[in-house]
């Protein structure tokens, strides 16, 4: 487990293990641990991490952002944290202030597309946008005729069709018909609908990375305790390999997952050698989250299969997280396109390119 | 939590890029003087001494070692860039690449000084070649199982047995191997084995060729028949070479060599779809050079850690794990897209003979330098689970 090293992602710790530990929400049918989980998360500015103090933020790097959605992916965070954090950013990008509470945004699909027409009023569906029936404001990208814009948008005003993704966290369809936004603004250069799914889908990889970790730590401490046919189960060989793959893939995702969020935070601009990084990190985290979560419920046996059992907070939430913003199949084409437009021998330099 | 395991993101330092763009530029001289061919990775002879000593002339041998021994006090990150240049180029490394790697790092830490003045610097002009000698006939993983013996003798010893799937003792100026000195104790079945120096190309050593499955002849089966090595070319502590032989293990393990090896089928394949890939085929190209890209940068991070003057043996052995079973599934994987390159593809023909090639090259990557099976152990040690 990562130890942390800066204040952000030490403060979140602090509350993620006072107001979120895995076991006590698990036991909690009323989702009474849900408001001053929240609660402490803003008082502490962490929501709005990725906003400048200016725009009402606590204007931390990317990187401690980054830290802290990795952070909280090793506690199957359950609140709007990330999202908030994103819809924040984007709002940013365009020098629009961030509003007080959750946040989500729209679209969270490379397919769904928003359209800004004449009368500056937002139109369009939007499916699979995490936690927008908690939201209080919806941070938009939008296509209109002069190019994409930025909006904020009172959530009140879109309709809200409720779902759940396969982790039980919101997960909904939003449709805006002819909605007036509280503020809007033109994207700044290079900022459009690509770049923002390339952002979220990194900050999903650090979510299953986090997740990868934690199940690879629950597993191990298992099995050092489980008995069967007279002794521990880590002491079979079987399960020492398949724990051996577990702690692979966990290490496979972190590594695409970190790499792709340092390449981003040094980054002047999205080009092909920081799609390469994000593309493959939500592409190789995706990856994981199947090979390395069905190794760790095949370890736990029946007793992971429990909803008593943590182990579905993690395992199921990773494998949700794999659709948002584009999923590895998505990004494994368009980064196959990429890769084949540049041609053969451009792809030995754009692998090696740091 | 138990497990520790990181891979912080590292990035190349301005002065690797500067030695990647020489390194192309000598490789690119290279193959337009037809030293190799890049796309003929199934070559029959893969020795090429004129092109080890213009590798060494570079200074690109034994180049993180002391100016001393005619090394260059270069990064390991440096010594990165060149073996992942030389490797996607199939460039002919094999005289140089053993030595380069382990065998001068293992003399540099155990051999007498004299040794050291002698050797070294002729390495590093890529003038000579190693061998390692490990498995026996009877002992492959289980290195401790060897039968080799050293009997001590005046001024030295006299070794009698068989080392098998020896790479390169053909050519080999050089073999490092262990041998047994006593037998091992109740205490520990380690004990008793000794590093050696052996000088090869002299009586009392026969070197069998052992066909491959590729059609190759790079492994070799070497008989020791009362064969004498001074006392000098004992390395490291009599009986002790199980303390040795494990803090070698993260440099050969973590290397790019570890997941390239079939990489040309992967940049043949892209040339073969061409600009406008259909879906299936730009999504099997997008997987898989996601799921390269990943190893290198975990590869690239265990190489930052030596790097610091860590021995990262567990995550060095999950990027070997990993890697070799990419670069074994690779072939295959290019095989399933490659059914759907139109027929006019030009470069059809050298894509199906790479892949041949590259197919039966295949079963060999999880085996050699330590099977899967062995690495999931050593990581499931690093868990705390033995």
């Amino acid at each position: 487990m990562a130890e942390s090293d800066n204040i952000v992602v030490e403060t979140a710790e602090k509350i993620f293990a006072d107001l979120a530990d895995p076991q006590e929400i698990n036991n909690d049918k009323t989702n009474s641990w849900q408001a001053p989980l929240w609660q402490a998360l803003s008082e502490a500015g962490l929501p709005l991490s990725w906003v400048p103090d200016g725009l009402g933020g606590s204007g931390a790097s990317l990187a401690d952002g980054f830290a802290l959605l990795n952070a909280a992916g090793r506690f199957a965070v359950a609140v709007p944290l990330a999202e908030t954090m994103l819809a924040g950013w984007l709002l940013a990008q365009a020098r629009i202030a961030s509003p007080e509470g959750e946040m989500t945004v729209v679209p969270a699909s490379p397919k769904d597309r928003i359209m800004l027409d004449a009368d500056g009023a937002l139109s369009g569906r939007a499916r699979g946008v995490p936690f927008a029936k908690a939201a209080k404001h919806f941070a938009v990208l939008a296509h209109g005729k002069d190019g994409a814009v930025v909006a904020l948008v009172d959530a009140s005003k879109g309709r809200i069709e409720s779902g759940l993704n396969v982790g039980y966290d919101h997960s909904d369809t939003v449709t805006l018909d002819k909605v007036q936004p509280l503020s809007i603004k033109p994207a700044p250069k290079g900022l459009d609908q690509t770049t923002m799914m390339l952002m979220g889908g990194v900050a999903r990889s650090l979510q299953i990375a986090g997740a990868l970790e934690s199940m690879l730590d629950i597993s191990v401490r298992y099995s050092n305790e489980r008995v069967a046919f007279e002794k521990k189960i880590s002491k079979f060989q079987a399960v020492q390999h398949n724990l051996a793959r577990l702690a692979g893939e966990s290490a496979a995702a972190l590594a695409a997952a970190t790499s792709a969020a340092d390449a981003i935070a040094n980054a002047q601009s999205f080009n092909d050698e920081v799609y390469l990084e994000a593309a493959s990190a939500k592409i190789r985290c995706a990856e994981a989250a199947e090979k390395g979560g069905g190794i760790a419920h095949q370890v736990h046996g029946a007793i992971g299969f429990t909803m008593e059992h943590i182990l579905h907070r993690y395992s199921l939430r990773a494998l949700a997280w794999r659709d948002d913003f584009g999923s590895e199949s998505h990004w494994a084409v368009e980064l196959g396109k990429l890769v084949a437009t540049r041609g053969a021998d451009e792809l030995w330099p754009l692998v090696a390119s740091r | 939590m138990t497990a520790a395991l990181r891979f912080d993101p590292i990035r190349l330092p301005e002065k690797c890029e500067q030695l990647r763009k020489e390194v192309r530029a000598f490789l690119a001289e290279e193959i337009a003087a037809g030293t190799f061919d890049p796309n003929k990775p199934n070559r029959e002879d893969t020795d090429a001494p004129e092109f080890s000593r213009r590798v060494g002339a570079k200074g690109w041998l034994g180049m993180t070692w002391p100016k001393k021994y005619g090394g260059q006090e270069r990064s390991f990150l440096e010594r990165y860039v060149v073996t992942e240049e030389m490797r996607v180029a199939n460039a002919p490394t094999r005289r140089f690449f053993v030595a380069d790697r382990q065998s001068g790092p293992v003399l540099l830490k155990y051999a007498p000084e004299h040794i050291k003045m002698e050797i070294l610097p002729r390495i590093c002009r890529g003038e000579i070649c190693f061998a390692i000698g490990m498995s026996e006939p009877n002992s492959g993983s289980d290195l401790f199982a060897a039968k080799t013996r050293a009997t001590k003798t005046d001024g030295g010893y006299l070794i009698n047995g068989t080392k098998i799937w020896t790479s390169s003792a053909h050519i080999a100026d050089y073999m490092i191997a262990i041998f047994r000195t006593s037998p091992p104790t109740k205490e520990n079945r380690r004990h008793g084995l000794t590093q050696f120096l052996v000088k090869m190309k002299q009586p009392g050593i026969k070197v069998n060729p052992i066909g491959q499955i590729t059609g190759q002849y790079e492994f070799n089966e070497v008989v020791f028949t009362d064969f004498f090595v001074p006392d000098d070319h004992v390395l490291g502590e009599v009986d002790g070479a199980w303390k040795q032989a494990t803090s070698e293990l993260a440099y050969e393990r973590s290397g790019p060599e570890r997941f390239l090896e079939t990489y040309y089928v992967l940049t043949e394949l892209v040339r073969a779809v061409g600009p406008s890939p259909d879906t299936r085929s730009a999504e099997g190209i997008g997987r898989l050079v996601a799921q390269l890209h990943t190893m290198r940068r975990m590869s690239v991070s265990v190489a930052g850690m030596l790097e610091a003057g860590k021995e990262p043996v567990v995550e060095a052995s999950i990027v070997k794990d990993i890697g070799t079973v990419w670069e074994q599934q690779l072939p295959h994987r290019v095989r399933d897209l490659a059914a759907f390159v139109e027929e006019t593809a030009t470069n059809r023909e050298t894509l199906e003979r790479q892949l041949d090639f590259a197919i039966k090259t295949a079963p060999k990557l999880t085996i050699q330098g330590g099977t899967t099976e062995v690495l999931r152990g050593i990581i499931a040690r690093g868990l705390g689970l033995r």
